[in-house]
């Protein structure tokens, strides 16, 4: 890395770009004095697609298809999502037992490979060779080879969650499945009895993966204020208050537990919710209206799901929320690597609810569609997709074609907050030392434990990787920081 | 994503490729490689530099999934004027305080369209679908690794 000519202001930028081992294009910058002291540390999403108005005057049934291409992570969760504004909008209120219990299993599959994907294949290399360990092997192939019997029980918990979606929409990635009102297939026996053989292993390896990751959070007491953050959580929560992630009411709750709104009809999301621009990012900075912008941002996903919750419906998982519990005296965890262990007890309830869905005669049934009523003209769907809470919302004109769409991607409601662990790391870490490629990759495990998956955030299409940039203070570039194959720093 | 669908064969196939610039590492530029995989459209300035790097290094490249082969669905804003999506997203979109649409320096130049990868560098193979399968993946690689001409069989030559 070249140090600043003595001439030059004495600042520096630094950029880490791509940031990688996550799925879209982001990029960090960091601004330094001469001292190597951070002045301002962002995260920037790069990426503009443009979906709201492309969207417009297409064939409102066509949504699920077109809005599942936002995402090769998680697509299944904008399918659902898009599925259920537009049983809407063909004015369908209930979906037949059959086809609620298809989208159901459908949804826990795609967490499952989602959650599995997330921790096995791109954060486990930063937990087990370490933040700042070689490069060249901190990936998943380098834990293939040093931990064959984690990565391998990873790849298949993938794979798992995967054949689910295949056998429901036909394709691993982007099949079909939901259609307006309910769905276009049933699930036949030998589907079924092929996934059922599997569960009992399955649900072992749910179980070791949480121990895994429950070990890793307990012990290593650095991780506790790692990018940590006191904020508000925002989630779906069930009638009971319970853990759920296909239908339900919203909760918010303050950092100290307290509530600030609970079993919100998602369709009033309008009323509590605002997005504010910036000009450094395509990603928009929602936050709760009641509080505004300075105190009103929050966080989703698995932390915010499984601290607001009351509770699990399944016993292994619920067991293990306790314990969650107990770990933060009952208090809210606001452990940002806690991501990770929490994510692990959703993985499991999956599982379990894998189980209990495949052992349930309806979910063979062949009743797949339900009466469709008066055609609407707005259908807003929310689910929890992995990543957290997820809004579409459409409006149709009198021929079925889409006239507005805005969407609120589960990413683009941890902006504020990937941005915050993001600083927090950056003065914890990296404040006054010399800038190396091991402290830098401290910056993407915070954003890591959010979400490896940046290009639906900005509704891209497809994947580009991460990127972090070293400024002047007048702004100017002064050192790119880049690294290169062999894994070393260039400028 | 779909290439991880390999699965187990994922491991047989690590144990004979090493992998450089991709999603699952940490390289951020792309070296000297033998075979070259780009996913999804040109639509910034970013995109163009990337591309050409990939294609300066990679003695192999391949255009991977309806994206990168024609612009799949982010080329359905071709239709629009670049300004008019930028309008509809940041100024005139459901529940936007401060309006205004991003510019920063640190934010890539947009092209007015999305383009094919092929529009702006050579291509040597495409491999369609949306996404293709990880069998398809594994059709063009396999030969392609012992320096023999790929083929795709019919039944995973699929464009959805
Ligand atoms: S899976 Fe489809 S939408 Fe996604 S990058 Fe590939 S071709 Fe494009």
């Amino acid at each position: 890395m070249a140090q600043n000519n003595h001439s030059q202001p004495a600042t520096r930028r630094i950029a880490i770009d791509p940031v990688t081992r996550v799925e879209g294009h982001g990029k960090i910058t960091l601004l330094l004095d001469a001292n190597n002291h951070i002045q301002e540390a962002r995260f920037h999403i790069v990426e503009f697609r443009g979906f709201e108005k492309f969207i417009q005057g297409r064939p409102y049934w066509e949504v699920p298809f077109i809005v599942q291409r936002l995402c090769g992570i998680c697509p299944v969760s904008h399918q659902l999502a898009g599925a259920k504004a537009v049983d809407q909008l063909a004015g369908v209120k209930q979906l037949t037992p059959t086809a609620t219990k298809l989208r159901r299993l459908l949804h826990f599959g795609q967490i499952l490979q989602s959650h599995a994907l997330h921790f096995f294949h791109l954060s486990s290399p930063d937990f087990l060779f370490g933040f700042g360990s070689d490069p060249v092997q901190r990936n998943i192939a380098g834990v293939l080879k040093k931990y064959p019997e984690i990565a391998l029980k990873g790849v298949k918990l993938r794979k798992y969650g995967q054949q689910i979606i295949q056998a429901i929409t036909g394709k691993r990635i982007h099949g079909t499945g939901t259609v307006p009102g309910g769905m276009n297939k049933a699930l036949s026996i030998t589907e079924r009895d092929a996934l059922l053989a599997d569960i009992t292993e399955v649900l072992q390896w749910s179980q070791q993966a949480l121990a895994l990751n429950e070990q890793i959070h307990t012990t290593h007491l650095e991780h506790r204020n790692f990018a940590t953050l006191q904020t508000n959580f925002l989630s779906m929560v069930g009638d009971k208050g319970e853990l759920e992630f296909y239908h339900g009411g919203l909760r918010a709750r303050h950092a100290d537990g307290a509530d600030i709104f609970d079993q919100l009809d998602y369709c009033a999301y309008q009323q509590v919710l605002r997005e504010e621009v910036r000009p450094w990012s395509y990603m928009k900075f929602p936050y709760l209206h009641r509080l505004g912008k300075e105190q009103g941002w929050y966080r989703v996903g698995p932390l915010a799901r499984v601290n607001n919750c009351d509770s699990i419906s399944t016993p292994l998982a619920e067991a293990a929320r306790k314990h969650f519990r107990v770990f933060a005296q009952g208090k809210f965890v606001h452990d940002t690597l806690a991501y990770h262990w929490a994510r692990m007890i959703e993985l499991l309830h999956c599982t379990e609810s894998i189980n209990e869905l495949l052992q349930d005669p309806e979910i063979i049934g062949t009743e797949l569609m339900a009466e469709k009523g008066d055609q609407l003209q707005q259908g807003i769907g929310v689910i929890e997709a992995p990543r957290g809470t997820l809004f579409h919302d459409y409006q149709i004109n009198e021929e079925g074609l889409v006239t507005k769409a805005n969407l609120i991607v589960s990413t683009t409601s941890n902006n504020q907050a990937m941005n915050e662990s993001v600083r927090s790391v950056a003065n914890q870490y990296l404040d006054g030392h010399e800038i190396t490629e091991a402290l830098l990759n401290h910056l993407e495990v915070a954003v890591r434990a959010y979400d490896p998956c940046l290009s639906c955030a900005t509704h891209a299409l497809g994947k580009m990787p991460l990127q972090v940039t070293l400024q002047g203070i007048d702004g100017n570039m002064v050192d790119q920081l880049t690294k290169g194959t062999d894994g070393e720093i260039h400028c | 994503m779909s290439f991880l669908d390999m699965d187990e064969r994922l491991i047989a196939l690590l144990e004979q490729v090493e992998l450089n610039r991709s999603p699952l590492t940490d390289i951020k530029h792309c070296g000297p490689c033998d075979i070259g995989l780009i996913e999804g459209g040109v639509c910034n300035a970013e995109n163009v530099h990337v591309l050409r790097e990939f294609r300066a290094n990679c003695k192999t490249l391949i255009a991977v999934g309806a994206c990168a082969i024609n612009g799949g669905v982010p080329a359905m804003r071709n239709y629009f004027d670049l300004q008019e999506c930028l309008q509809e997203v940041y100024l005139t979109g459901t529940g936007i305080t401060n309006p205004q649409i991003p510019n920063d320096n640190e934010l890539p130049l947009l092209l007015d369209k999305v383009y094919p990868i092929s529009e702006v560098v050579r291509v040597d193979y495409y491999l369609p679908g949306c996404p293709p399968s990880a069998d398809a993946f594994l059709q063009i690689l396999e030969p392609l690794l012992s320096s023999q001409e790929p083929e795709l069989l019919k039944k995973h030559l699929h464009y959805d």
